[in-house]
């Protein structure tokens, strides 16, 4: 698997949906139960997956489908 | 088998003091145990003569914990070597003593990034590596004077009650990852700091000698023997507690 579908999956995973949902408009403001709590899900995934630690700055940050790219990006993180 | 076998455990601030006799006992008790400071020192000849000793690994590493990324990589360096990481040891701290008029700005902001916001650094990256492994445990040093108060300590006491509160609201926090926290609080230790204040003003000391109940000094082995048990498996269902050292004391 990718890092991309990697990701997707986590994603899907996090918030029960299709990885066609993803996109430039998966954030925390348009998707319903998307919560600190959720967040702090999404990042740990993200950890674990990637075998990275997030600054606490970036998981702040974590709340847009694409930001979480970028994030991964600044980790060396190829998508 | 030893009450912390084959625990990966990391004690902060272990080159010297209680948190050397700390680090002693985890081996002892079975533990890998990574001994951090600021500087090596003699940690590298004593790390491996304690290991010797022991029949285990005493690995020095070296950063300041108020170095959040120095702080990272510590914590990564040690995840990736060992899978885990099961005990976290909050011990360095600093503690100069000084009467209200005299506090200074600078050294109450040092005071407070080594004792409360490091300590606050540690559990949150600490804790999420422990997370990914089912859990851990977290101790961390508190002191009598967060709890009680002591003259000459308003600086001081207040790092020491900051480090009681984050522990029980940390507790509550990662309880549902298994990650217990808990802090011991020693009371009057004779360290090699209290033999050099001792000689400065043994009589004032000497009053609060006399109102500990256990008619004694706490000793740097009272602290170590109490982290151990908060630290091990025998604690299991013991999170969010301050356990005093200190004799019975009421300074």
């Amino acid at each position: 698997m990718s890092n991309l579908e990697q990701l997707n999956s986590i994603f899907c995973e996090v918030f029960s949906v299709d990885a066609e949902a993803l996109g430039a408009g998966f954030d925390n403001k348009s998707v319903s139960g998307w919560d600190s709590v959720r967040q702090l899900s999404l990042t740990s995934s993200v950890e674990d997956t990637f075998d990275i630690m997030l600054d606490p700055e970036d998981i702040l940050e974590f709340t847009s489908y694409e930001n979480a790219k970028a994030i991964l990006a600044k980790y060396d993180i190829e998508l | 088998m030893k009450l912390l076998e084959n625990k990966i455990a990391l004690i902060t601030g272990a080159g010297r003091g209680i948190g050397r006799v700390i680090a002693e006992q985890f081996a002892a008790d079975g533990a890998i145990v990574y001994v951090n400071d600021l500087q090596p020192g003699d940690m590298p000849g004593w790390a491996e003569e304690c290991a010797r000793r022991n029949g285990t690994r005493v690995v020095p590493v070296c950063f300041d914990v108020t170095d959040t990324a120095a702080l990272k990589a510590g914590l990564m360096g040690i995840y990736k070597a060992e899978g885990r990481i099961d005990v976290v040891v909050n011990n360095a701290a600093i503690i100069q003593n000084q009467k209200l008029g005299m506090v200074t700005k600078p050294l109450l902001e040092k005071m407070f990034s080594v004792n409360v916001f490091a300590v606050i650094d540690m559990i949150q990256l600490a804790a999420r590596l422990m997370a990914r492994t089912g859990g851990g445990s977290i101790v961390n040093i508190a002191s009598i004077t967060g709890v009680v108060g002591s003259p000459g300590q308003v600086a001081y006491s207040s790092t020491k009650g900051a480090v009681i509160a984050l522990t029980k609201s940390a507790a509550k926090e990662l309880s549902p990852q298994q990650i217990r926290v808990n802090a011991v609080a020693p009371g009057i230790i004779k360290t090699e700091r209290f033999e050099e204040l001792y000689e400065a003003s043994g009589d004032k000391i000497d009053q609060r000698i006399s109102r500990i109940a256990l008619g004694r000094l706490g000793t740097p082995q009272d602290v170590a023997n109490a982290v151990s048990f908060l630290a091990s498996d025998r604690a299991s269902y013991i999170s969010g507690h301050i356990l005093g050292v200190d004799g019975c004391a009421s300074i």
